[in-house]
């Protein structure tokens, strides 16, 4: 017997992990619907299985909750059980030893919380108010419901050009999407069972890659109606588009020089190189849509003139205004905000930076757009400055990476209280103060607290402020619209504009600062109110054969991950940074999807949306 | 065309043939449960599987192609294993009391556990709990349902009321009534194809054959039994008897073994509905402008039901005459108990029918005799007649041939006809006809109303009247098409005959159950083979029907018909008409 053994793994325990792992996989792939408790308990099960045994709360107090909770399932329990297991569940948080017991028995008491009415309708009714309404799980998380298990099979038999048309019943901009959308749809795909998901957004690229000038379909017989779209970004432009494949008559209003918004004002070329952009906004035009640009709501046209000439006015004016710090010195020259200076890249106005030390603050999507192309510009030195820590940014993570890799410096955990200027009023540095990372908010985030640390001075010639933008409510103060406390306007879901006639709203002005693919839905949701609000009811298709789902294996394959040109050559040029699939990674790739519309549910109920 | 062996035979089929399909025209009849043919092609049991080499887990037959070159086996230890531990997993979920279950020797799954030498479980036998509602004529016994979700897509895709639907998510998935709702609550027409396309016990109609044995048993009451047209074709399909044996007169002989007093046809009230109706769409036809159009036909309790629910704005547009059904127990309670001089209220009227939804017509409240009482006390369907005979062993092999009883007990051809898609129009215009030109027309000139097509148009010229369109259509999702046709001014018709099952009610939610097999056309070729071989095929020659004018009625339309053989469709509400009202 040796007094101390080296811990190696045995064989069980090497089987156990990778069962943790797969338990990881599973939930992520988690569809969207399903029953609420019957999740609680099974998790509370897992629990359950993980408990030393010492203590009486965690060792038989879990397994009474499961027992309680299967009860309520089974439609055996009255009311009062309710007020039992809260009970059962407060003592295991009170009196448990550790943390095994303790955070089982807490997420018990936040669902008897959180889905109370799910617990009412399985003890009263013994019915359950969860259900599949959306089986295909990235169909599901998809915002305008794109049908990509049709168009994964379409590329993957090699017909590009159906592909973007299959896509464009749901998402006029294939094109921008390929590029540049965040991707939801990958987050629950079955595939992450297996291995990992499917590589969805570069499979929509080797579409739009392979195709060119994909005639747009045609458009219904002209109802004689009239609609205005104020803001051409992408929600205006997805309203335009169906609006007008249905036969309406639409203008849109655009205040900048040209359409495109947040896909051109925002996110700089390399990552949505122009020309696609331009390309894409094109082939919607050729549709027939009437532009208005440089025009102004309030100033060179108001909102009652337009409200009085069109049947319907479709607000879909994005969030272009920058917010500020509040902290002293923001007025300095030099501080500029994020909005403004890509903006001026968008319109073709590319600043030089050359040897000069910026300062980015901020860390979402925005600040790294702006960190990287200050890079791009010239900029001998960008410091992106946050206040928490970097997996607590809101910018996507390889965005973070991205910009580390081409030079650029994140400070986290350093909050700015002061613009220092020089003596003629241009700024010097940014000063910060170091914080430490605290408790968890209600949010699930991390809150920073000053640590006990000196101030910290960055020298800036420069300080871009990226913390975040406002919607310019300018012009429509007194039309009726109501504007949120935090400044957007307010519409349902159906995009209506409540106490309104004829008036929709919705993307970035309603919801806040968020994505080209949730404004396009706003587009898509709004064009089809608006077209019942007429008193028509036109379906929007696509003329596209989706090919008959193959026998697949589940053998684990490994995913086609994008690749990106060099740090070092990238970091100079406003050239996409993205590089495309080969054929052979494509055909690998799509050949991985599952085909969750036919297999399992898909084939009985909400495998595919044919028409909307 | 596309090669392959199936057990090492070779194949050569169209491209798109499913394994199944392809294995079972050279006679080799793959296992399977959920399937049914283009309606429910969701390999959920995962029964039909099979082996094809070259492809690591087994595929299911029923939705998959042949492909060039496949090996398939369908009896590999490997297939055998798996369907054999499938079934047995249904059945660790399934109530298998078969002895008391009403699909006891008609059921799939039972047929199927028998055939696959099932004999005992391994496994913990847990079914659903099962909550019972009677108060609707058509049942649901979770405890049963394998969750093949035939009765989802029946409604669904056939009927288009998606009354049933998936319920509950993970271990717990069921089928129940669609949006958490009691069936009582929703507008489900009670029309029975989720019944009849059950393989389980599972779904069934209510059955009511024990107040029949109760009334029958009691010496102070007079029973009457009326059989509806589509029964006659029917009623002996359990017991294997060739059409050419199971007679009308054979089935008589039946009921009055079980004791019935008075045994009666329900082909006498619809002569008399025809006599009312087609005057009624005279009446109509010759004041057009009193009336909205078209005129629907009302002898259909599912057809009512959804119109009221789906279309409400064309409820005045049925015709006011009552069904068959309801016009037989009105007369029974009337002219016929004061002609033999009993008491209305001492008179237990049964009507055997091949429908569920004619369960819920007899319970309208606008369905009550001048005392309030029902005018048909119980309807049985086609099948709980068969347990009445069962129960009361009666041979119907060893019955010699009966006739009805007098004076309810005549039809003509144009009457057993009601039973088959396109024959209420067919005895309509032969009639209407006749009351307009003074004449008979040819039996069969209106043959362009018959045959088993879902949407049929016709038009026809009737001297003194002019031009008449017709249009006859069966099963609710061909129904709805319809309306919305007229509802958007597409189609133009003046009569329509619309039948809420497929094939009407020879199809309808009451006959007898063949799994995966569709019996509607079969039957109604008998039906229309009974009117060719009638010698009287009028309805206005029906010699009784002209003595209830003469002696009770005095004509069509006139005060007493109107009380006893018309009804208000507007004096009762569906349940979504009743929520509206409420809010």
């Amino acid at each position: 017997m040796s007094r101390l053994d080296i811990k190696t793994p045995i064989q069980a325990q090497a089987v156990v992990d990778q069962l943790y792992q797969n338990v990881e996989r599973r939930i992520a792939a988690s569809p969207p619907g399903l029953c609420p408790i019957d999740m609680a308990l099974n998790f509370l099960n897992l629990c359950h299985a993980q408990t030393c045994g010492k203590c009486v709360p965690c060792r038989i107090g879990l397994g009474q909750l499961s027992e309680m909770l299967q009860e309520v399932l089974d439609g055996e329990a009255n009311m009062r059980i309710l007020h039992r297991i809260q009970v059962t569940a407060q003592t295991i948080v009170d009196t448990a030893d550790c943390a095994i017991g303790i955070n089982a028995a807490q997420l018990v008491l936040m669902g008897l919380k959180s889905f109370q009415d799910d617990y009412e309708e399985h003890i009263l009714h013994h019915r359950c108010l969860g259900s599949l309404k959306n089986p295909v799980p990235c169909v599901a998380l998809c915002p305008a419901g794109v049908d990509i298990p049709g168009y994964i099979a379409l590329v993957r038999e090699g017909r590009y050009d159906d592909a973007v048309r299959l896509i464009r019943k749901d998402n006029p901009l294939p094109a921008s999407c390929a590029y540049i959308c965040e991707h939801p749809c990958e987050a629950r795909c079955r595939r992450n069972m297996v291995d990992d998901p499917i590589n969805i957004r570069a499979l929509k690229r080797f579409a739009v890659d392979h195709t060119e000038n994909v005639p747009q379909p045609e458009c219904a017989k002209s109802t004689g109606k009239k609609i205005a779209v104020i803001g051409g970004g992408p929600g205006g432009l997805s309203a335009a588009y169906y609006l007008t494949l249905m036969g309406h008559k639409v203008t849109i209003y655009e205040s900048r020089k040209q359409l495109g918004g947040m896909m051109r004002y925002g996110i700089p070329d390399y990552r949505l190189p122009r020309e696609k952009l331009d390309e894409e906004i094109d082939s919607i035009l050729t549709l027939g849509i009437q532009t208005r640009t440089g025009v102004e709501i309030g100033k060179d046209i108001t909102f009652d003139e337009l409200k009085r000439s069109y049947d319907c006015l479709y607000l879909s004016i994005g969030a272009h205004t920058d917010k500020k710090t509040g902290i002293p010195g923001e007025d300095s020259q030099g501080v500029v905000s994020a909005v403004e200076l890509l903006r001026h890249i968008g319109d073709g106005e590319k600043p030089d930076f050359s040897g000069q030390n910026i300062v980015v603050i901020g860390g979402g999507n925005v600040a790294m757009d702006v960190t990287r192309s200050a890079i791009r510009l010239g900029a001998r030195k960008v410091s992106c400055v946050y206040r928490r820590r970097q997996e607590d940014m809101t910018a996507q993570q390889d965005e973070v990476e991205g910009a580390i890799a081409e030079g650029a410096e994140v400070l986290t955990l350093e909050a700015p209280i002061r613009i220092e200027a020089d003596q003629e009023g241009h700024v010097a540095a940014l000063w910060t103060q170091p914080q430490i990372i605290g408790e968890v908010d209600a949010q699930g985030r991390p809150r920073p607290n000053t640590a006990e640390v000196p101030e910290k001075r960055i020298p800036a010639d420069l300080v871009i402020v990226a913390i975040g933008q406002g919607i310019e409510t300018h012009g429509f103060e007194q039309t009726g619209i109501k504007i949120q406390r935090r400044g957007t306007m307010l519409a349902d879901s159906s995009t209506r504009v409540p106490d309104m006639e004829g008036v929709f709203a919705g993307g970035d002005c309603v919801t806040g600062p968020a994505t080209v693919i949730r404004a396009i839905a706003a587009g898509k949701v709004a064009a089809a109110n608006i077209d019942e609000y007429l008193g028509f009811h036109h379906e929007i298709k696509a003329d596209v054969q989706v090919p008959a789902p193959k026998f697949y294996d589940l053998k684990p394959r490994g995913r086609v991950d994008t690749k990106e040109r060099d740090a070092f050559e990238r970091k100079s040029d406003f050239d996409c940074i993205e590089c495309g699939l080969s054929l052979e990674e494509t055909q690998q790739e799509s050949s991985r999807c599952l085909r969750c519309d036919h297999f399992g549910y898909g084939i009985f109920k909400g495998g595919r949306v044919e028409k909307w | 065309m596309v090669n392959a062996t199936i057990d090492g035979r070779p194949i050569s089929v169209e491209e798109g043939t499913t394994i199944l399909q392809a294995a079972n025209d050279i006679g080799i009849g793959i296992p399977h449960l959920c399937f049914l043919k283009e309606i429910n092609e969701i390999a959920a049991c995962r029964i039909c599987v099979v082996e094809v080499e070259g492809t690591d887990r087994l595929i299911p037959s029923c939705n998959n192609a042949v492909l060039e070159g496949m090996v398939i086996h369908t009896n590999s230890p490997r297939v055998r294993q798996a369907r054999r531990t499938n079934l047995r997993l249904i059945l660790s979920q399934h109530d298998s009391n078969c002895t008391t279950c009403i699909r006891n020797g008609n059921c799939a799954l039972q047929k199927l556990s028998g055939y696959l030498n099932i004999h005992y479980q391994p496994y913990k036998v847990n079914p659903e709990r099962s909550h019972v509602d009677l108060d609707v004529p058509v049942v649901r016994e979770a405890s049963k349902c394998i969750k093949c979700m035939r009765c989802v897509q029946i409604c669904d895709k056939i009927q288009t009321m998606k009354i049933w639907d998936v319920s509950g998510t993970g271990s717990r998935t069921t089928v129940d009534v669609s949006f958490n709702r009691q069936l009582r609550d929703t507008d489900c027409t009670y029309c029975g194809q989720c019944v009849t396309h059950c393989p389980t016990g599972a779904l069934t109609a209510r059955d009511d054959t024990n107040r029949v044995f109760h009334a029958l048993a009691d010496p102070e009451i007079t029973t009457i039994v009326q059989v509806a047209p589509a029964v006659r074709v029917a009623w002996a399909e359990a017991f294997n008897l060739s059409p050419d044996y199971a007679t009308t007169g054979r089935m008589v002989a039946a009921l009055r073994q079980v004791g019935f007093d008075y045994i009666f046809d329900t082909n006498f009230a619809a002569d008399l509905t025809i006599m009312e109706e087609g005057s009624e769409f005279l009446e109509r036809f010759t004041h057009r402008n009193r009336y909205r159009w078209p005129m629907f036909t009302s002898c259909c309790p599912g057809w009512v039901r959804f119109l009221k629910s789906q279309f409400p704005a064309y409820t005045e547009n049925l015709s006011t005459a009552k069904s068959p059904q309801q016009m037989f127990g009105a007369i029974a309670k009337s002219y016929f108990a004061e002609k033999k001089g009993i008491d209305p209220s001492k008179l237990f009227v049964v009507s055997i029918m091949p429908c569920t939804s004619k369960k819920a017509e007899c319970e309208l409240p606008t369905m009550k005799d001048a005392a309030g009482d029902p005018d048909v006390d119980v309807v049985l369907t086609t099948r709980e007649f068969t347990r009445l005979l069962r129960s009361d062993h009666v041979v119907p092999f060893d019955l010699k041939e009966e006739s009805f009883d007098s004076p309810l007990g005549s039809g003509s051809g144009a009457a057993v006809i009601f039973g088959a898609t396109g024959g209420v129009m067919d005895a309509a215009l032969r009639s209407a006809y006749y009351l307009v030109a003074g004449k008979n027309p040819n039996p069969d000139a209106f043959k362009a109303v018959r045959g088993d097509k879902a949407w049929k148009e016709a038009n026809f010229t009737i001297p003194g009247a002019g031009e008449v369109k017709v249009a006859v259509v069966s099963g609710l999702g061909n129904t709805r098409k319809l309306m919305e046709a007229v509802d958007k001014g597409q189609v133009d018709y003046d009569f329509v005959e619309v039948m809420a099952c497929p094939g009407g009610c020879a199809g309808g939610g009451g006959q007898p159950i063949h799994n995966e097999q569709e019996m509607a056309a079969e039957r109604g070729e008998l039906l229309w083979k009974l009117d060719a071989n009638s010698k009287i095929r009028f309805s206005h020659e029906n010699p009784d029907i002209t003595v209830l004018y003469r002696e009770y009625l005095g004509k069509p339309l006139w005060k007493k018909s109107h009380t006893l053989l018309h009804t208000d469709h507007s004096a009762w509400q569906v349940p979504s008409q009743k929520s509206h009202s409420e809010a």
